[in-house]
C-alpha cells in the first residue's frame, strides 16, 4: 500500500529468512547433543551394537553431522522436511494431520483471551486505582505467576475429579455436538488464557495510561468528550501500536505453553507429536516442529508491526 | 452591566510529595464583561494556567478546586455535576491549549478534531459543521482552507496547527474561550501571524476570552484588562494601558523592567587590541544529518564562517531549525562536518570528540539549554562541581572544596547549597550550577544554548547580568545561541544570524539598530512584540504585503538564497536564478543579499525597529 509498509515486509522477511537460517543450525547442534539415537531409542537395550550400527547406517546417521544437516536444510528449502525415522512416515504428512488441531487450540485461546484481556485493560487503565483495577492487579500477577502445569493440574482435580464436570482429557476425535466441543476444549484453553490474559490485560493497560496522561486526552475532555469517547475514540488509535505488540508477545508465549497443555490433555496437536519425537530421537521431526515454533513466533511479531504502522498515520505516509 | 464571568474567592490546592494540601491558588477574584479580553499574566507557578482551567470546572492531576465560585452567565461551574461539566466543556467554555502539537491527537484527521465540538453537543450536524469549520479556516487565514481538513496533525506547521485549535475552539460560538499561551512555542515571525488571526476573529466576533501568557508584549496587543498574578495571589488587575504605562504594584514595575532589553548593555566593552586576539574561528563550515558525507543526507549547515574574539560574545540567532544548535554542537565535536573546520588558536581541532585532547575540551565548554536534565539529579552540588575540576585539573580533598565554594560564589549562590541536589533547587539556581560546572574548567570559550529560555523573564534577566560580570572577572568568550532577538542583542558584541543553515548577516553591535538589514533580519526584528498597545495593526502592513511574483519553473539550483520563498525584496530573474553575493556593508558586518545597502536601507528605514527604548 505504500513504500514504508512495503520496504518494512521486505526487510522482515529478509531479515526472518536470516533468523531462520540461525535457528536451524542452533536446532539442529542441540538435537545432535541429545544422548542416544534414533537407531538406539528403536531396537531398545538389548539391541547389539552392529544390529544399531546396521539400523545406523540405513537411517544416514553415520554421515558426518554437517553433511546431515546440509541434506536436511536442502530438503527444507524445497519444502521436504524428510521422514519420520520412528515410523517411515513422511514428517510432512505427520505435521499436517497434527498442526490443524493445535492451530484450532491456539485460534480459540487467542478468541476468547484477546478480546477480554482489552476489555480488562482498558476498563482498568480508565478506573485507575480503583477496586476493579486494583483486584484485577492482584488476579494478573497470581495468573502469571502461577506456571501452567500446576493450574492444568488443579483445573483437572477440580473439575474432573471433584466436580466431575468434564473429562480429564480432551477427546477432540468424538466432537458431534457443541457440549462435546466444550467438554473437549474448556479446561485447555482455559489454561492457556489464565497467563495470557493476564499478560495482556497488563500492557493493554499501561499502553492505554501512557495515552490518557498525554496533552491531546485533556483537550478532548476540555471538549466535554465523556470518558469513553475519550478512551475509544482518542486513546485507544494512538495505544493499537503498544497494544498489538504485546499481543503479539503474549500469544506467541501461546506457543510454548501449548506444548504443556497439549501433553497434559493428551491433545493430539503438533506439541505432543514433537514430545513424542523427542522421546524417540526422531530428529527429521523434532527439528521440522521447533522451525514451525519459530515461523509462528516471527509472524506474529511482523503482523504487530504492520498494524502500530497502518494505525499511525505518521509512519503511514 | 452585562457581566458574563465572575469568579470570586478561588482557591485550588495541590497535593504535594508528602501527600498534604498546599494552596497554590489563594482567593482570586474577577471579572469579565462581554466581549472582553482579559489577561492572566504572571511566571511559571504564579497559577495563572490553574485558574483558567478552573474556569472549565478543570483541575489537572494532583491539583483540586477547593473553595469560591466560577459563575458564567448564571451557572455556578464548580457546582455542577461530572455530566453538565462535560455539556458545559467545549459549549459554553472552549480551551486553546499551549502546544498544538501536543494537544492534537496524532492519528485522527484535523478535521474530526476541529468539530468534534459540535457533534458531542449536537450544536449541528457533521455536513455544517465541517462547512463552519471551512469558513472559519478562512477567517483564520490558513492556506487551502478546503483540504486542510483531511490532512493529520503533523502534515501542517505548528503555526497552523495553533490557528487550526482556535477553529476547534470556535466551531461551537462558545460564549467564553480561554486560551491558554497560545504562541508561546512558536518563532516570533509565526507568532506574529497567529496573533494577527487571533486579534481579527476575536474582534469581529465579539469574543469574550482569558489570555493566559507570560510575555507581557503579546498581552499588551490582545487584552482589554490585565490581570497581574504572582504565587497565586493576584497582584493588580487594570486596564492594558494603565498596567504598561502606570504599575501601581512593584512586582509588575519588576516584570516590565525585565522585559527592558536596554538595562543590560552597559556591561559590554572592550578594549581595541583585544579585538585581533580570534580564540576561535569556524571556517567553511558543513554539517549534513542523514546519509553519510559525500553529498548525501539534509544540508542542516552551510558556509558558515565565523571568528569569536578573546572576551567578546558572539550571538547566534535564528528560528527553529536554523540549524543554530547543531553549529555548537559541531564546534564543541558532538557533531563531525562534512566539510570545513573549527580552528582553536589557529589550530585546527578534530571533527569527533575521539580526536580531542582534554585540554582542548577545558577550553571549550557547553552550557545546555536545559539545566533539568544536564545535572544529574542523584547528584550533589558540589559531586556536580568537582567532577570537572577533577577530570581537568586533577583536584583532591580540601582544595577541591574550597574551589567548589569559590564557583558557588563565582555564580552568587550560598556554598550552603553545595550539600543539596539539583532537584531542590529553583530554575534560576540550577542555570547558575549549570553555568558554574562550566566554569569549573576554567574554559576560555563557552558555548551558550538557549541558556535563558527556559526561564521565567526576570530569573532569565539574571543570569544575563551574571554572564556580562564574569565576562569581565575572567575574560571567558561567549558563543551564545539564541532565538531571541531581544536577548541577543542586550549582551553581544556582534550577531550571526542564520536562517535555514545558511548564515545570512552578521552585524556589529554599534550598528544593530539601523538599516541595512538582511531582510530576514528584518522581519525577524519587526516581529518582536512592543510593549504598546496598537503594535500589532501597525505591523499588519508590512507582514501582510504581497510578495513580488516569481517566474515559475526555474528550479532550485544548490546555493541560492534560503529566504526566497519569504522575502519581500527579492527580484525575479536575479533572486531566483543566481546564489546571492556576501555583501561587506560600510559599517562593518556583512550581508548575504542581492539588494544593494542602498536599496535596503530605502526599504527598511521607513519602518520603526524594535529597540530598548520599548516600554
Amino acid at each position: 500500500m505504500n513504500s514504508t509498509l512495503a520496504r518494512l515486509v521486505v526487510k522482515r522477511l529478509g531479515s526472518g529468512a536470516l533468523t531462520l537460517l540461525i535457528v536451524s543450525l542452533v536446532v539442529f547442534t542441540i538435537t545432535a547433543l541429545l544422548p542416544g539415537d534414533a537407531a538406539q531409542a528403536l531396537l531398545g537395550q538389548e539391541a547389539t551394537p552392529e544390529t544399531v550400527a546396521a539400523l545406523r547406517a540405513q537411517f544416514g546417521l553415520d554421515q558426518p553431522a554437517y553433511f546431515r544437516y546440509f541434506q536436511w536444510l536442502g530438503g527444507l528449502l524445497i519444502g521436504d522436511p524428510g521422514t519420520s525415522l520412528a515410523n517411515g512416515m513422511a514428517v510432512a504428512d505427520l505435521i499436517g494431520g497434527r498442526l490443524p488441531n493445535t492451530l484450532k487450540l491456539a485460534a480459540i485461546a487467542a478468541l476468547v483471551a484477546v478480546p477480554l484481556a482489552l476489555t480488562i485493560g482498558i476498563l482498568s487503565a480508565m478506573f485507575r486505582g480503583s477496586l476493579f483495577d486494583r483486584t484485577m492487579n492482584t488476579a494478573a500477577v497470581a495468573a502469571v505467576s502461577v506456571p501452567e502445569f500446576l493450574i492444568a493440574s488443579l483445573a483437572v482435580l477440580l473439575f474432573a475429579v471433584h466436580l466431575q464436570w468434564l473429562p480429564a482429557l480432551s477427546h477432540v476425535s468424538e466432537i458431534n455436538s457443541f457440549s462435546d466441543f466444550l467438554r473437549a476444549y474448556t479446561m485447555p484453553v482455559l489454561t492457556l488464557c489464565c497467563g495470557l490474559v493476564a499478560q495482556m490485560a497488563r500492557m493493554t493497560r499501561a499502553a492505554v495510561i501512557d495515552q490518557l496522561s498525554s496533552p491531546y486526552v485533556e483537550m478532548a475532555m476540555l471538549k466535554g468528550a465523556r470518558p469513553i469517547r475519550v478512551v475509544l475514540t482518542h486513546a485507544l488509535p494512538n495505544a493499537v501500536g503498544p497494544i498489538a505488540n504485546a499481543v503479539a508477545l503474549s500469544l506467541s508465549y501461546l506457543l510454548g505453553g501449548v506444548i504443556i497443555v497439549e501433553s497434559i490433555f493428551h491433545y493430539p496437536g503438533i506439541a505432543t507429536l514433537m514430545l513424542d519425537a523427542v522421546a524417540t530421537r526422531d530428529m527429521p521431526l523434532v527439528q521440522a516442529c521447533a522451525m514451525l515454533f519459530c515461523l509462528g513466533y516471527m509472524m506474529l511479531v511482523l503482523v504487530a508491526d504492520v498494524s502500530a504502522i497502518v494505525s499511525n498515520p505518521r509512519l503511514r505516509k | 452591566m452585562n457581566q458574563i464571568v465572575k469568579v470570586s474567592g478561588l482557591r485550588v490546592a495541590a497535593r504535594n510529595a508528602q501527600g498534604d494540601d498546599v494552596t497554590i491558588v489563594h482567593g482570586a477574584d474577577f471579572a469579565l464583561e462581554k466581549g472582553e479580553v482579559l489577561a492572566l499574566i504572571g511566571e511559571s507557578g504564579s497559577g495563572k494556567t490553574t485558574i483558567a482551567l478552573s474556569l472549565l470546572g478543570y483541575a489537572r492531576k494532583g491539583c483540586h478546586i477547593v473553595g469560591g465560585s466560577v459563575q458564567i452567565g448564571d451557572v455556578d461551574v464548580l457546582k455542577l455535576s461530572p455530566e453538565a461539566l462535560a455539556r458545559l466543556r467545549g459549549r459554553t467554555v472552549s480551551y486553546i491549549a499551549q502546544s498544538a502539537a501536543a494537544a492534537f491527537n496524532p492519528s485522527k484527521t484535523i478535521m474530526d478534531q476541529v468539530i468534534e465540538s459540535a457533534l458531542i453537543h449536537k450544536t449541528m450536524s457533521r455536513r455544517e459543521a465541517e462547512a463552519k469549520a471551512v469558513g472559519l479556516f478562512r477567517e483564520l487565514a490558513l492556506p487551502d482552507p478546503e483540504g486542510i481538513g483531511s490532512r493529520y496533525p503533523h502534515q501542517v506547521s505548528g503555526g497552523q496547527l495553533q490557528r487550526l485549535m482556535a477553529a476547534m475552539a470556535l466551531i461551537t460560538d462558545p460564549a467564553l474561550v480561554v486560551l491558554d499561551e497560545p504562541t508561546t512555542a512558536l518563532d516570533v515571525t509565526t507568532q506574529i501571524e497567529v496573533l494577527l488571526a487571533f486579534k481579527k476573529v476575536v474582534r469581529e466576533r465579539g469574543t469574550t476570552a482569558v489570555y493566559v501568557s507570560h510575555d507581557l508584549a503579546v498581552v499588551a496587543q490582545m487584552a482589554d484588562r490585565i490581570v497581574v498574578l504572582q504565587n497565586g495571589q493576584i497582584q493588580e488587575v487594570g486596564r492594558t494601558e494603565q498596567i504598561l504605562s502606570a504599575p501601581t504594584h512593584p512586582y509588575t514595575r519588576s516584570l516590565l523592567a525585565a522585559m527592558d532589553p536596554a538595562a543590560r548593555t552597559a556591561s559590554a566593552g572592550r578594549t581595541a587590541q583585544e579585538r585581533d586576539d580570534v580564540i576561535l574561528s569556524v571556517r567553511d563550515l558543513e554539517v549534513r544529518f542523514g546519509n553519510g558525507k559525500a553529498g548525501g543526507g539534509k544540508v542542516v549547515l552551510q558556509d558558515i564562517n565565523l571568528d569569536i574574539r578573546r572576551g567578546a560574545t558572539v550571538g547566534v540567532i535564528g528560528e527553529s531549525g536554523s540549524g543554530k544548535t547543531t553549529l555548537a554542537r559541531a564546534i564543541a565535536g558532538m557533531v563531525a562536518p562534512s566539510a570545513g573546520q573549527v580552528l582553536l588558536d589557529g589550530k585546527a581541532l578534530s571533527p569527533t570528540l575521539e580526536g580531542r585532547t582534554r585540554d582542548e575540551f577545558r577550553r571549550v565548554q557547553y552550557v545546555f539549554q536545559n539545566a533539568d536534565t544536564a545535572l544529574n539529579p542523584q547528584h550533589t552540588i558540589e559531586a556536580i562541581l568537582s567532577r570537572p575540576l577533577k577530570f581537568y585539573h586533577g583536584m583532591s580533598g580540601e582544595r577541591r572544596k574550597k574551589r567548589v565554594a569559590e564557583l558557588l560564589e563565582l555564580v552568587r549562590l550560598p556554598t550552603s547549597i553545595a550539600k543539596r541536589r539539583p532537584g531542590e533547587l529553583s530554575g534560576g539556581q540550577k542555570q547558575r550550577i549549570n553555568l558554574a560546572r562550566a566554569l569549573a574548567a576554567e574554559p576560555e570559550l563557552l558555548l551558550c544554548d538557549e541558556v535563558t529560555s527556559a526561564l521565567d523573564t526576570v530569573v532569565g534577566a539574571a543570569i544575563l547580568e551574571l554572564m556580562a560580570e564574569l565576562r569581565r572577572e575572567l575574560n571567558v568568550s561567549y558563543m551564545f545561541i539564541s532565538h531571541d532577538l531581544g536577548t541577543v542583542r542586550s549582551i553581544c558584541d556582534e550577531i550571526v544570524v542564520l536562517y535555514a543553515g545558511r548564515k545570512v548577516e552578521v552585524r556589529q553591535r554599534e550598528a544593530q539598530n539601523a538599516p541595512p538589514f538582511h531582510p530576514y533580519s528584518h522581519l525577524l526584528g519587526t516581529s518582536i512584540p512592543l510593549l504598546r498597545p496598537g503594535w500589532l495593526e501597525e505591523v499588519t502592513g508590512h507582514t501582510a504585503v504581497a510578495l513580488p511574483s516569481l517566474a515559475a519553473g526555474l528550479g532550485s539550483q544548490p546555493g541560492l538564497c534560503p529566504f526566497i520563498d519569504r522575502c519581500p525584496q527579492r527580484v525575479d530573474g536575479l533572486c531566483n536564478t543566481t546564489p546571492p553575493p556576501l555583501r561587506q556593508l560600510d559599517g562593518g558586518g556583512s550581508i548575504l543579499c542581492h539588494r544593494s545597502e542602498e536599496e535596503l536601507v530605502r526599504a527598511q528605514g521607513a519602518l520603526k525597529l524594535v529597540t530598548g527604548e520599548a516600554a
